[in-house]
């Protein structure tokens, strides 16, 4: 597929494609932290998780509609405001549904598949009704339009750097909660031993809600960001549910890093291919790559070495 | 669980469930329903072909597939292909710019058949394709995935991706496929014409003589000794490697198991609806597959039968009446039957109907001794009670 083309020729096309692609690999790495988090600690598959970023993605819409119509003058900066009220929005409907539903089916993990996979049908039908079935688009504020000249041929559009940023920044603020805080080392203890961990009293039903709450928050940041570079519908988390979920796999369930990683190499891949097939083959090649590799190192790219 | 005459077992109670399912199929429904809603009442039977499948996958063996609709479609689009070229004659396509190849290859601007459309002029190496081709996809799939011992979650996730990617290359390929319409205007099987209500009738017949064909080969292969093992390893994975079984075998052939019956359902669709498109195939209606298994009951393959039954059936009224309500209706359900019963209907068949049955065969007994042993014909303790939830949590195959 590369015939015809000049090395210098193909360097340009791979910059160029590796620019683009780091849009998808944003939307990768925000959706896919939540879920790194939820799945991996807890072995929990959240199939709803689409949906909870999408509710972030509402959260926002209304608060720049309420930015818009009462505080003009403030509203540069509407932006930050929407990030912590979709986090507190969705971390609380995810603490609910741990509560109600998640906390019963922990030594069921297939079964929390199919649970979620309801609660996503339910939630994507609410806000066909509440909102519409039409996508929703938020008016971005002046400083956040334009783009950087990197080269003649590169352009950066900074609404896209800028959820780059924040997709970089919440995963780096992760590691830190998870590695250097005590509620991570909490977190860590419950997964690798339950018993032992409720043994020297950590409360371990606690850590689980807050662990879901967290992973659900994150995904309404994910929602809050998603808007800057696209327009979200009611069914558009259904769309990148599997990909997310392979990217999560890919990395290694309980690695941060691995996830990042996955992600970046999934999105490239995909964006490069496009130049040279059509998307949907593009689509096809990246995912067949990766189950490919998945039968060959099930445990994903980056697992930890644990004895089990 | 041996019987010594056919005629002994109708007589016992699991002999009779049997028997009211035919007698729904066979009396009831065909005398009550008009062509139309029995055709689609075939329609839903096509789907119980793959329920019962997951019954023996997931529900005995444990091992979830969120992709049958991957093998559905597969024979599905086997079955239509055949159709399709018996109605792409030279004399039916003459408009066409290269008469005798399917219409919408030539509006791709395609001008000759793709080698893997050739084979299917055939009848004979249709049938084979439509069990043949999904039975070798999930084959090759088993063998990939059991003996590198993938399983439980990571299992399902790869199963819908692959899912995922049938459907984005059937409808990216619109030349060799017919793209997100499917392969449609299907009109004759070896001249006969599928699409009267006569054919139609004789169709829905068909097909539930293969249901129950499918369902004596679940049968025979729960009671079986194989069956039997399937439950162990679904409960103590490890224990039954230890003890000498090739676990991974036993689960390929599973799954092919599956794969086959879910190919047989797609052709038998095809030819009862008349097309095949993406949309039956994909993500979502794979998993919807998994609901109709997981209503009737996962352990019980007559469950599933019903289970297929009532949410497709329940599915055609609420979008008929409210289509509002029917993605509302269906998350609960989703939601109720993992919360709340987890073995299905069948489940609580067996524990609010049954002692009152066990009730009345015991009268029976005592008046005649001659009358059969009722045999309990699931698992009676909820498989779920006796697990153990770190082992199950934290074993390599269940995480």
């Amino acid at each position: 597929m590369f015939d015809g083309y000049t090395s210098s020729e193909l360097m340009s096309i791979f910059a160029m494609q590796g620019f683009a692609g780091l849009s998808l690999f944003s939307v990768f790495v925000l959706m896919a932290l939540g879920l790194t988090i939820i799945f991996g600690q807890m072995g929990v598959i959240n199939m709803a998780h689409g949906e909870f970023m999408i509710l972030g993605a509402y959260t926002t819409y209304l608060t720049s509609g309420f930015f818009q119509s009462y505080l003009p003058g403030l509203f540069g900066g509407y932006f930050f405001i929407a990030m912590i009220l979709a986090f507190l929005v969705c971390a609380a409907l995810g603490a609910l549904v741990e509560w109600l539903m998640i906390r019963h089916l922990y030594h069921r993990p297939l079964d929390t598949l199919l649970a979620t996979w309801g609660l996503s049908l339910i939630m994507q039908q609410a806000y066909r009704s509440i909102f519409g079935a039409r996508e929703v688009g938020v008016d971005l504020p002046q400083w956040m339009l334009g783009a950087f000249n990197v080269t003649d041929l590169v352009q950066l559009p900074i609404n896209g750097l800028f959820v780059m940023i924040i997709a970089l920044s919440i995963a780096v603020g992760l590691y830190l909660l998870m590695y250097r805080s005590g509620y991570g080392r909490k977190v860590r203890a419950v997964v690798q031993n339950r018993p032992m961990a409720e043994a020297v009293g950590i409360n371990s039903a606690g850590i689980d809600r807050a662990t879901f709450a967290l992973g659900c928050g994150i995904a309404g940041v994910a929602g809050a960001a998603f808007t800057m570079i696209g327009s979200t519908g009611p069914s558009s988390g259904q769309a990148y549910i599997v990909d997310t979920f392979l990217v999560v796999v890919f990395g290694g369930a309980q690695s941060l890093i691995g996830t990042i990683v996955s992600a970046f190499g999934i999105s490239q891949a995909q964006s490069t291919m496009e130049f040279f097939l059509s998307g949907s083959m593009a689509k096809v090649l990246t995912l067949l790559v990766v189950i490919g590799i998945l039968m060959l190192r099930p445990e994903g790219l980056m697992a930890l070495k644990v004895r089990r | 669980m041996k019987t010594s005459s056919p005629l002994k077992w109708f007589a016992s109670r699991e002999g009779l469930y049997y028997l009211g399912l035919a007698a729904l199929l066979v009396i009831i429904l065909p005398l009550i329903l008009d062509p139309f809603r029995l055709n689609m009442v075939g329609k839903y039977l096509t789907y119980a072909f793959v329920a019962i499948g997951l019954v023996m996958c997931w529900g005995k063996a444990g091992i979830l597939s969120l992709g049958q609709g991957v093998f559905f479609g597969l024979g599905g689009y086997c079955m239509a292909m055949f159709l399709k070229l018996e109605a792409s004659t030279p004399e039916a396509t003459a408009i066409q710019s290269t008469p005798g190849i399917p219409d919408f290859m030539d509006w791709n601007q395609l001008t000759e058949l793709p080698w893997f459309w050739e084979p299917f002029h055939s009848f004979s190496f249709t049938l084979l394709a439509v069990i043949g081709v999904p039975v070798l996809l999930a084959f090759v799939i088993g063998l990939a995935m059991f003996t590198r011992r993938v399983g439980g979650v990571y299992f399902a996730i790869i199963t819908q991706a692959i899912a995922a990617v049938l459907t984005i290359l059937i409808i990216g390929q619109q030349g060799f496929t017919g793209g997100v319409n499917g392969i449609t205007d299907l009109q004759t099987l070896k001249g006969w014409d599928i699409r009267t209500d006569e054919a139609r009738n004789i169709l829905y017949f068909v097909c539930v003589g293969m249901l129950f064909l499918v369902l004596f080969v679940a049968r025979f292969v729960q009671n079986s000794k194989l069956g039997r093992i399937l439950v162990a390893m679904n409960a103590q994975e490890t224990r039954v490697r230890f003890s000498g079984y090739d676990v991974a075998a036993f689960k390929i052939f599973v799954f092919c198991l599956a794969a086959a019956f879910a190919g047989v359902g797609g052709a038998m669709f095809t030819l009862i609806v008349g097309f095949m498109s993406p949309s039956f195939i994909g993500i979502v209606a794979s998993i919807e597959m998994v609901i109709f298994c997981a209503l009737g009951g996962r352990l019980s393959i007559l469950g599933a039968v019903y289970g297929a039954l009532l949410v497709n059936a329940a599915k055609s009224g609420f979008s008929e009446s409210f289509p509002e309500l029917w993605p509302f209706a269906m998350g609960a359900l989703f939601i109720g039957v993992v919360l709340a019963f987890p073995n299905g209907m069948a489940g609580l068949y067996q524990t609010y109907v049954m002692p009152l049955e066990d009730k009345i065969f015991r009268r029976n007994k005592a008046k005649a001794t001659a009358a059969p042993k009722p045999e309990a014909t699931r698992p009676t303790a909820d498989k779920t009670d006796d697990y153990d939830p770190i082992i199950d949590r934290y074993s390599p195959e269940k995480s």
